[in-house]
Parts: structure tokens; sequence; C-alpha cells
């Protein structure tokens, strides 16, 4: 679908890249500020002229200007024309591309209800709040029909009442909208990652540091780099009512994100800071995910220390991170082999849908069921 | 959809600490009455009897008429050549632009008189341009109401190009590169995104264009001579004017102050609200 | 801070009395016409009065006129016609009477070798000819009209500049064919421009006034120069620039 190999020289900064993501599927590109991800889309774009080669759907068009690549582009700020209101920002592109006004406006009018924003079509984008602005920028870039979709951030400008939904919504589009759409998904966040992406890359000064799918790479870091960028434990399973069962049958409670569905496969994402431990039969009593694990390793991990529990028999409490301060592991006489007890409270947990690389048909009917 | 953010609410209180400081207010008196005051003397100074008979003069209907057409006409044009030149000149990475955005605002800074003669010896009889013209088609610039367009297209050109350049340079290109992933061409990128956003910016330019063309006096009485309704526009009108009747002059001068305050009051709102209407 | 502001108003003290380090200046306003030879008749005055600096104004007579009427600090007004005299006599700023010193006529200045063969005043109403005059608002203007009225014919001007020297500089240019100005502006172009004779001139010719300002601020000083330009050196000067005489008009 999409396949790349491009090269850019800016001054100092060298970027140097080859992608290659399957129809329906999602990469996302993970790095620091300066890693050249925005250069990176901005070069699939057209926006930047780069060396090498891209292929759209079979099409080469490197040498092609933006506005013949057929390219979807959703950026963190929703950039949408001041001067239109909304329903004529989602018709611009079908226009553009050729369609009668009241054609391109129909198609517009569809993708303002797909994004379920219908009812703001005459509003003025000054009127609309961030979340609302950012849908109507995706239905905008999806009008055009594009054969890949670029996110540049997508929901970094958005507040946190806004981003989840806006996440769930760009799941949808990207799973259960055109199974022949390819997305690359720019992002600092490894949560968008997890929630949007089944490949990911890591750029690290214009490099591919690591790649492969989503949840093994954050999983297990192979490098120092990556494992700073992404610094989150994720515990695989299926989504239940109040949080997520692992495959051995332990339950994690935590929060649903809105596209999780119950009884699929589903990951839950907590971080290392959130984790108390505790030596086993301490008898503290409240938070509700507890379980026993025994401690694998002991590092300094930047101010902290960072424990590692064992892989077997733990529940979802099988090789996580959890981090505290040297004093309190001091006081605890933590060592590689204690037994330990790990609990972590259920509103810092959130339950994602996992990203499986299966056949888009198979997937559509997914929200139907309960 | 839950967009809960309300930008800058916050921004509505009253900020105690911006006030402003009491020493800026003599000079920002001083200012302000070195602005007004002269109008009002203007005003004391006029003949409000014989107002109406002096406005309605040949001679005044003639400068009028041939002000307004004139201004119009030389806005027209600036904002026809200016608008290209201002984007060029902010958009265009190729060498030598910087030297050519300072080249553009010579008759900005250029006494308007000097201005007049060097247009004289561009496209006077013996100018090399206006030799050529004369030779070919027998046209004879000098002394034409389109010398007086000419002389006042150049001295109004740079306010446009500077007010539009800024705007062009302040907006950025994210909203082009946008339209251009939604597979509009340059043109009607061009069209339909560049130009719609430069509207505020382009109405303030023409309104100070349209002002400085209606003022304009030293490149025209120096390119294009002073002759009634041909090319004895208000200014010059109001100086041949004070040379022998001053109710005459302070009748006109009224009348361009009227006007200008005419152009502000109409044109201002809309280049404020622009981009939100 | 302190030094720096004592810096300063020292250095305006200083400016303030600079120019020229003379005891007495002397204003005088004159018309444009008079440019060639009230600068010299100024050096003149100056080397016979030790101290003394003459500050001339030249400018459009009318112009001037009203400058004086509102208030200008002048000290001498010579003006290229009557008319203009007579605004500053009805704003009562006049110390005494004003007397003729000099007149002038009006000629046509052509360029060099006169290409467009023209003649005499009749061939001004040529419409291939190109031709600018001053505005009637000024002296020169008012005597161009006088001329072309008692010749009978229509004369269609590119242009009415605001005084005599921009219709010289148009022809000198090469921008108009012909030009209404004084014989004595020709004469002072020494051949850039060529001059056509206009006996009809004669009739219409100025008559240059020059009066003492009331409340002048060095009124013996004023008296003396006026007297210096009706004298004979002054009469020699006008002479040499051009300009007739009228022996006791106005006097």
């Amino acid at each position: 679908m999409l396949q790349a190999d491009i090269q850019v020289n800016r001054g100092e900064f060298e970027l140097a890249i080859d992608l290659d993501v399957p129809p329906g599927g999602v990469l996302a590109v993970l790095g620091p500020n300066g890693s050249g991800k925005s250069s990176l889309l901005d070069c699939l774009s057209g926006l930047l002229a780069a060396r090498g080669t891209i292929s759209i759907a079979g099409r080469a068009v490197h040498a092609l200007p933006p506005h013949q690549r057929g390219v979807g582009l959703l950026r963190q700020t929703p950039l949408l024309f001041p001067h239109m209101n909304v329903l004529q920002n989602v018709a611009f592109g079908p226009a553009s591309q050729g369609q009668s006004k009241e054609r391109a406006r129909e198609i517009a009018s569809g993708w303002l209800a797909d994004v379920g924003v219908a009812e703001l079509a005459e509003r003025k984008p000054a009127q609309l709040s961030g979340g609302q602005a950012q849908r109507v920028a995706l239905a905008r870039a999806l009008a055009t029909r594009p054969r890949l979709l670029l996110l540049d951030e997508p929901l970094a400008a958005l507040d946190v009442h806004a981003a989840p939904a806006m996440r769930a919504l760009l799941g949808r589009v990207l799973r259960q909208g055109d199974e022949r759409l390819a997305g690359v998904l720019v992002t600092h966040d490894p949560l968008d990652a997890i929630a949007l992406a089944d490949q990911v890359v890591v750029l690290a000064n214009g490099r591919v540091v690591e790649r492969g799918p989503t949840r093994e790479v954050l999983a297990a870091p192979r490098t120092q780099f990556t494992a700073r960028i992404a610094d989150l434990n994720l515990v695989a399973g299926h989504a239940v009512a109040d949080g997520l069962r692992t495959a051995d049958g332990s339950l994690l409670q935590g929060i649903l994100a809105p596209d999780a569905v119950r009884g699929e496969a589903a990951v839950a994402v907590f971080a290392p800071s959130v984790i108390a431990v505790y030596p086993v039969g301490a008898g503290h009593g409240s938070p509700r995910n507890t379980a026993v694990a025994t401690l694998a390793s002991v590092e300094s991990h930047g101010p902290v220390t960072r424990l590692r529990t064992g892989t077997p028999g733990a529940g979802w409490a099988a090789g996580i991170a959890a981090d505290l301060t040297p004093a309190a592991v001091a006081e605890l006489g933590l060592e590689p082999g204690s037994e330990i007890e790990v609990s972590v409270k259920a509103t810092a947990v959130e339950v994602h849908p996992a990203t499986p690389v299966i056949a888009r048909g198979a997937q559509a009917t997914r929200s139907d069921r309960p | 959809m839950s967009g809960g953010e309300s930008p800058g609410k916050e921004k509505h209180a009253r900020a105690v600490g911006a006030r402003v400081p009491v020493a800026l207010w003599i000079p920002a008196t001083l200012a302000l009455a070195l602005v007004t005051l002269p109008v009002i003397g203007l005003l004391l100074r006029t003949d409000f009897a014989r107002l109406p008979a002096l406005l309605t003069s040949e001679a005044s209907l003639h400068a009028l008429r041939l002000s307004l057409l004139t201004a119009a006409i030389s806005t027209v044009l600036c904002v026809l050549l200016g608008v290209p030149l201002a984007i060029v000149l902010a958009r265009s990475r190729v060498r030598g632009v910087r030297v050519l955005r300072a080249v553009v605002l010579l008759p900005l800074v250029l006494p308007p008189v000097v201005g007049g003669l060097a247009l004289l010896y561009l496209l006077g009889r013996t100018g090399f341009l206006g030799y050529l013209i004369d030779v070919t088609t027998g046209v004879r610039v000098p002394f034409t109401t389109a010398a007086v367009v000419i002389a006042q297209t150049f001295v109004a050109m740079p306010f446009l190009v500077v007010s539009v350049e800024g705007a062009v340079r302040a907006a950025g290109d994210d909203f082009e590169s946008v339209a251009a992933t939604l597979g509009a061409r340059p043109w009607t990128v061009f069209t339909r995104v560049t130009c719609p956003l430069l509207l505020p910016a382009l109405a303030s330019g023409v309104v100070l264009s349209f002002a400085r063309a209606l003022g304009e006096f030293g490149a025209t009485i120096t390119f294009a001579g002073s002759l009634q309704g041909v090319t004895r526009t208000l200014p010059l009108e109001v100086y041949a004017q004070a040379e022998a009747d001053v109710d005459s002059a302070v009748a006109l001068s009224l009348l361009l102050i009227v006007i200008a305050i005419a152009v502000i009051v109409l044109a201002r709102p809309r280049a404020v609200e622009g981009v939100r209407g | 801070m302190r030094p720096v502001w004592c810096a300063l108003v020292m250095a305006l003290a200083v400016a303030g009395c600079a120019p020229g380090s003379a005891d007495e200046t002397l204003t005088v306003y004159a018309a444009a016409s008079l440019t060639e030879s009230f600068t010299t008749l100024a050096d003149q005055f100056e080397a016979d009065h030790p101290g003394v600096d003459v500050q001339v104004n030249f400018g459009g007579s009318s112009r001037l006129a009203q400058q004086i009427a509102e208030g200008a600090p002048a000290d001498v007004f010579a003006s290229a016609d009557e008319a203009a005299m007579d605004v500053v006599a009805r704003a009562g700023r006049l110390a005494g009477k004003p007397a003729t010193f000099a007149t002038n006529r009006l000629t046509i200045a052509v360029e060099p070798g006169n290409p467009m063969r023209v003649n005499g005043i009749a061939d001004l109403a040529r419409d291939a000819l190109t031709v600018v005059m001053c505005a009637e608002q000024v002296p020169c203007g008012r005597a161009a009209r006088h001329l072309i009225r008692d010749a009978g014919i229509t004369v269609r001007p590119a242009s009415e500049e605001p005084d005599v020297k921009s219709v010289l500089g148009k022809v000198r240019a090469g921008e108009a064919d012909a030009g209404l100005v004084y014989v004595t502006d020709v004469l002072a172009e020494n051949g850039t421009v060529d001059a056509v004779k206009v006996p009809e001139a004669a009739a219409v010719a100025n008559r240059y006034p020059i009066a003492t300002i009331a409340d002048a601020v060095e009124p013996s000083l004023a008296r003396d120069f006026e007297k210096f330009v009706l004298g004979d050196r002054g009469l020699r000067v006008f002479k040499a620039a051009g300009f007739g005489s009228e022996a006791g008009a106005g006097s």
C-alpha cells in the first residue's frame, strides 16, 4: 500500500527511513521532538522534497505535487479554513477533485454525520470547541477518499476530555472504515500508538532505531531509547465490564476506553509510577487490584529505582515495572527473588482495544456485539 | 462531543496589572493634540456661509471628480499589481528578494517630488520609455490623466504591498498546504484559500493606498502638471487656490478631510472584522 | 543623565546664535522671478553693511503675500505684481507705500533652436503645440491670460503651473514645446531655452513693487535695503537681468 524509502538533508538534519504499510494497516511513528517525525509526514504528503521513492497504492507519487498524491492530512491543529463554514470546509476537497457543488455538499454532509458533528454544518470554525474542530478536520481529510491518512499528533492539542473521544473516533475510522485506507500516525504518546497502530517505528535523530508490532515493541523495548519513550506497563487480555481479564483468568480492574468492546481482545495500560509495592501479607487493605509476584530485578532508573517482576504465574502482575524511591526500596529490604505484593488503583488503569492484525471484514461487525 | 475547551475565559477578567502608567498620558495627550488641533484650526478658519458656493464651484467639482476617479483607478491598479508582488516577496525564496523588498519601499521614503522627477525622466518625452512610446504609438504620457494615475499608483503601491506582505508572512502556509493535500491545484488554493484569508489585510491596504492616492501632490504636479479637469486633483486645486483665495483652499481642505474620515469610518470596521466574520 | 541634558541645552543655545555669527539679520521675501537679481543685491548689501546678514525667501508672490498677511516675520517684501502687494496692504502689514522698482514682460520660452517654429503669440493657439503657463492665481498667470485675451486667441495649455520657474522647468525638460515666462527667466537660463519675442507683451508688463513691512524686526535696515533696491545699484542689476524700468511709476 504505502512503500517509501526516502532521504532528506536539511542542513545539519538528516532523515533516512524506509516504510511499508499494508492496506488497512496503521503505522505509528514514535520519537522525541526533532527526531524527524513531522519531516517524514511532509515528505509523504509532498510538502517537503525528498530523495528516494514513495508509492501509494501501487502508484509512484514521489515526483507528484501534494494535490495529486491522494493523501489525507490531519495535523495537531485543525486548520479549518476560517472563512468557510463547517460544511464548506469538508466540501472543499471533493469540489477541488472536480465534484459538482451539490455532490460535494452531499459528500461533506455524509462525512460530518459519520464523525458525529452533522448538526454543526452551518457553524464557522471559530464557533467550535477544539474537539469539534478536530472532528471536522478529520471529516474534511476523509472526504477526498484518500488511500493514505497522515496523522500528525492529532490528539496533542486536545484537552483531557476531548482526546479520548477523538482517539476512539480515529480508531473506528482506521479499523472499521475504508479497508483500503492505510495510516501513518506521528506521535510522542505511546498510548496513541497502542490504541491506533498495529506497527510502530521508533525514530531518533532521523534514523529508525526500532520497529515491529506495536505491543511487542512497547512491551519489551529492545533499546534504552524506546524504553524511555514507552515507559508503560501493557497487560494483554480481553475487555470485561469492569476492566481486563488476562489469559490465565486474573482480573485487572480499570476504566474502559470508549471504543473498547467487552469480550474483545484488549490491552490494559498503566504507568510504572502508579504501582504500590508491599511485603507479602502486610495486610494493607483497600485497592482491589492486588497480586503477588516475584521480584526479578532492581535497578536504578534516573531518580527512582525500577523494580521488575518475574514472568510466570503472577496473573496481570507478571513482567511489569514499578517505580519506587530508593529509600522505600531500602526500607522494604527488596532484592531480586523477594516475594512482593503489588497493587494499582483501578482509576489508574486504562483498557484499550488491542490492534490485532486481522482482516477488516471480520472486524466490521464487532461494534454490533454486546 | 465533550469538547469542553473554553479558550481564554480568564482573559475577560479585568487585568489589574496592565494599567497604563500615568507618565504616558502626557506625551499621549500631546500626540493627540498634534493630530487633532490643526483640523480644529482649519474648522475655525472656515467660512461656513460661503462653503456651499465654494465647494460647488466648477473648479472644485472638477477637482473632486478627478480625484475620486484617479484615486479609485490607482487603488485598483495597486491591488492588481501589488497583491501578486506581496505574495512573491513573502513566499519566494529566490536570492535577492530581501533587496527587492527594500526597493519596493522606495516610494514610501522618497520625497514625492523626487518620485515625480523620476517618472518624468522615465515616461516623459525625453525619458527612454516615454520616447519609445511617443515614437511607436504617438502617445505622450505627461500632462494626461493617465500620468496622474501613474504618479498616484507609484506612491500608493508600497502601502498595499507592505500591508498584504506582512499578512502573508504572518499567516504562514499551513492553510495552503492543507488545501493542497485536499486536492486543490495551486490556482484554486490561491483563489479559494490565500485570497480570502488576506481580505482583512487587503482591506486595510486598500484604504491606505486610496488615502495616499487621494492626497498625492508632489509627484503629480511634477510629472502630470496641473490643469483643471485633466490633471488638477483636489490637493493641486487646494495649492492653486491657496495662492489667491484662501477661503476656497480651506473649504477644499475641509472636503479632503471629510473624504478621509469617511474612508476610514467606512472601511475600518470591515478591515478589523476580517476573518472572524 | 544630567550632563547629557546640560550638553543638549548648550548645543541648542549655540545653535540658536550660530547663523553667520552676524549681529543683525534682515529677512526679505521676494518673488521667484527675482531669484538671480536679489541674490546679487543681497550680497552687495551685505558687503556694504558689515555684520548684517540678508536672508532672502524666494517664492510665488501670491503665496509669500498670504504668508506675510498671516504674520510671517518678513522685514521687506518684493512682489512680482501689484495684486500680491495689495493682499499685504489689505492685511494692514505695510509700513509705508509700495514703490515700483522694475517691470517685467512675458516672452515665449521654447526649446533651443525653436524646433516647433513658434513665431509669435498667435502660434500658441496651434493644437499640435504643447503649451504650459502659470496658473491664473499667480502674477505670471494673470499676465499671460491678459496677453492671450488681448491677442484674441484661444490657448489650451497642457498644464497650469504654480509658479514661473515650474513653467520654465517643463520647457527645459522637453515636456512642453512652449511656455509663457518672463524675459528675465529666459536670460537667467543662459541658453538652455530660447525666447520668442512677443511685442504685444509690452502692454501687459508686470510692475514689481517693494515695501517695508509693519513691525519689522529691523525697521531701519529694512528701509535702507528698500532704498538700495530702488537706487542706482539696484537699477544696474535689474537692467543686466533684463528687467525694464518705469521711472516714477508707483512712487
